[in-house]
């Protein structure tokens, strides 16, 4: 009676992961094949996060891209916000101030520290190391308050300008940021000695989602994840931009390229960039702050109520106070941050509010189809977002309005490998080799 | 009580109502829909800083069965709107929704084609927080607007 087995069919077993998981970050969705706990093949679906940048720039005009590309990747605005300014600017052919420059690698390296802090928190958390993301989210907070010292928000800060930057950085930064690079560094410490060579950590990571080098070359991986696979590829050394080719600091390189170089490479990056903020801060130049002595200062409003009344004698170089939010935007820190090109660059609020050259600029700047006109052409630039090359391809038909904005979104050629560091590992590796990339879905889906 | 000493055990008096409220109020276990930007700002409001488990908010659920409140946080394309429905038919009664930041309360200044103009197009909402991203501050009044909401309400017993 020698039972034949029932024959049945052997199927691998399809698992949908996504969208609404927590380590999903929200807005993927990966399709896995499973033989077993081994991953055989997985798919990812994307696009949740459309929100149509490309279309909400092409109805804006070229300043009013700003806030959406605060949006990109949200998690390091700042760096988004410099490189589409500096693509237009060299639309435009206009080169920004040299103190302009150092408050924008400032800036982009605090935003890349905030970057890799929150991306290595998030996949300790998902791997289940609360502390670390405790930690990590601690360190951001204490960031988060020197970017609201300088743009007035934490997040989405719209700080850039075509041109310049908003205003000048505040006076007493230096300290400020000083104490808070010095908070940061022990947080990073305190890190290091709890994943490093946490026996848990290294199992779960060492060895698992290699990338090797061809293939993070031939599918264009750009940032840390190259250069975790021994891609020595950073856009601030390959093409410096800004001031980066005058900054002293090292790329650092990963072997294998698996998941735990990944973290070793982030946490590098970190100390690099505070090593570049504080050669920044040493060497930024201040320009001169002229301080005004043509008689009292008057307020803008006793100004502009006197004027109304035709009381207009004397007025030709009267100097006035402008309400605090505008701080930084004062004629004389105004002018150490913005090029003096009256084509692209808003006035300073004291000449916008008390003469009327300055009020007409500022007039034609705003006033629909006659802002910005960037003359016919197209331009790429890309600049070293902290998730790997982050560029933007502008094209212009010469009107206020920017007929396209293309972003080279670094998260979309990470996602797009995402399956070759999948297949083949355990599907608790999924996890862990997904936090690693640190898929940011804005940039992603844009 | 037997007592009528002053030293001895007191009791209080409340209606089962209220302190079904009361109870309610303090143990929101939420289902965090993150969706974009407004998760950063979500996440700060949850770390060490702001802390929201201050007011027993603080045990993110994952499966909707388990949560109380839907905090929807984020950009809600039209692409993952069913989802986000989905997940809300999933949710046992009694259940609350807030929308966190100004897309989900009314699709903010994504005024085109992919993005939802506001949740309260697909489920009910019970505390708007606008911000975009709100502060952590604005959380935190988004919460205890929706404690004093639970506690007000008609219970379901």
């Amino acid at each position: 009676m020698a039972a034949a087995a029932p024959a049945h069919e052997v199927r691998n077993m399809l698992v949908n992961i996504g969208p609404s998981h927590p380590a999903m970050h929200g807005v993927i969705r990966l399709i896995a094949e499973l033989d077993g706990e081994k991953v055989v093949k997985v798919e990812a679906e994307i696009g949740y996060l459309h929100r149509a940048f490309e279309k909400s720039a092409e109805n804006s005009s070229w300043t009013q891209v700003m806030p959406y590309t605060d949006r990109l990747n949200y998690v390091s605005p700042l760096i988004n916000n410099f490189g589409y300014c500096a693509a237009v600017e060299k639309l435009l052919g206009i080169e920004t101030t040299e103190r302009c420059k150092y408050i924008r690698v400032v800036m982009s390296e605090v935003s890349r520290i905030t970057d890799h802090l929150t991306c290595i928190a998030a996949s300790a958390m998902e791997m289940g190391a609360m502390t670390v993301f405790l930690y990590f989210m601690k360190a951001r907070e204490f960031l988060y308050e020197i970017v609201e010292d300088v743009t007035g928000a934490r997040l989405t800060i719209s700080y850039g300008r075509i041109g310049g930057v908003k205003g000048d950085i505040p006076q007493n930064l230096g300290e400020k940021l000083e104490a808070a690079l010095k908070k940061v560094e022990k947080e990073l410490s305190e890190v290091d000695r709890l994943l490093t060579r946490n026996r848990i950590w290294v199992d779960r990571t060492r060895d698992i989602g290699i990338l090797t080098r061809e293939d993070a070359i031939s599918y264009a991986v750009t940032g840390p994840m190259a250069r975790a696979s021994g891609v020595d590829y950073d856009v601030r050394k390959a093409h410096p931009y800004f001031v980066y080719d005058r900054m002293d600091f090292e790329v650092p390189l990963g072997e294998k390229g698996d998941n735990y170089d990944r973290y070793l490479v982030r946490m590098e990056e970190m100390r690099q960039s505070i090593r570049i903020i504080r050669q920044a801060m040493r060497e930024m130049p201040g320009g001169p702050v002229a301080v005004d002595s043509r008689g009292q200062a008057i307020e803008s409003f006793d100004l502009v109520d006197a004027a109304k009344m035709g009381r207009t004698a004397g007025f030709v170089d009267v100097l006035t106070t402008v309400e605090p939010t505008l701080s930084g935007m004062e004629r004389p820190f105004h002018d150490r941050v913005m090029p003096q090109d009256r084509r692209v660059v808003l006035p300073s609020k004291d000449d916008t509010y008390s003469n009327i050259e300055g009020l007409m600029n500022h007039f034609k700047l705003i006033m629909d189809y006659h802002g910005i006109c960037p003359p016919q052409g197209d331009t790429y630039f890309a600049v070293e977002g902290a998730n790997g090359e982050l560029g933007f391809y502008v094209v212009s038909d010469g009107k206020d309005r920017p007929y396209r904005v293309r972003v080279r979104p670094p998260c979309f050629f990470n996602m797009a490998i995402l399956h070759k560091l999948l297949e083949g590992y355990m599907v608790a590796d999924i996890i862990a080799t997904f936090g690693s990339i640190n898929m940011i879905a804005g940039e992603l889906d844009r | 009580m037997s007592s009528a000493t002053s030293e001895g055990p007191g009791f209080i008096t409340t209606k089962l109502e209220q302190a079904v409220g009361w109870a309610r109020k303090f143990s929101i276990f939420q289902y965090p829909f993150v969706t974009a930007c407004c998760g950063m700002e979500y996440m700060s409001a949850g770390a060490s800083h702001y802390d929201f488990d201050r007011f027993g908010a603080g045990l993110p659920r994952f499966s909707p069965r388990q949560a109380d409140v839907l905090f929807v946080v984020g950009t809600i394309s039209h692409k993952i709107a069913p989802v986000l429905r989905m997940v809300y038919d999933q949710m046992c009664e009694p259940k609350w929704v807030i929308a966190f930041g100004v897309c989900t309360c009314t699709g903010g200044f994504y005024d085109n084609y992919a993005t939802v103009q506001g949740i309260d197009t697909i489920i009910p909402v019970d505390i708007y927080i606008p911000g975009c991203p709100p502060r952590p501050e604005a959380v935190l009044d988004g919460i205890m607007k929706l404690q004093t909401r639970i506690q007000n309400q008609k219970q379901a017993l």
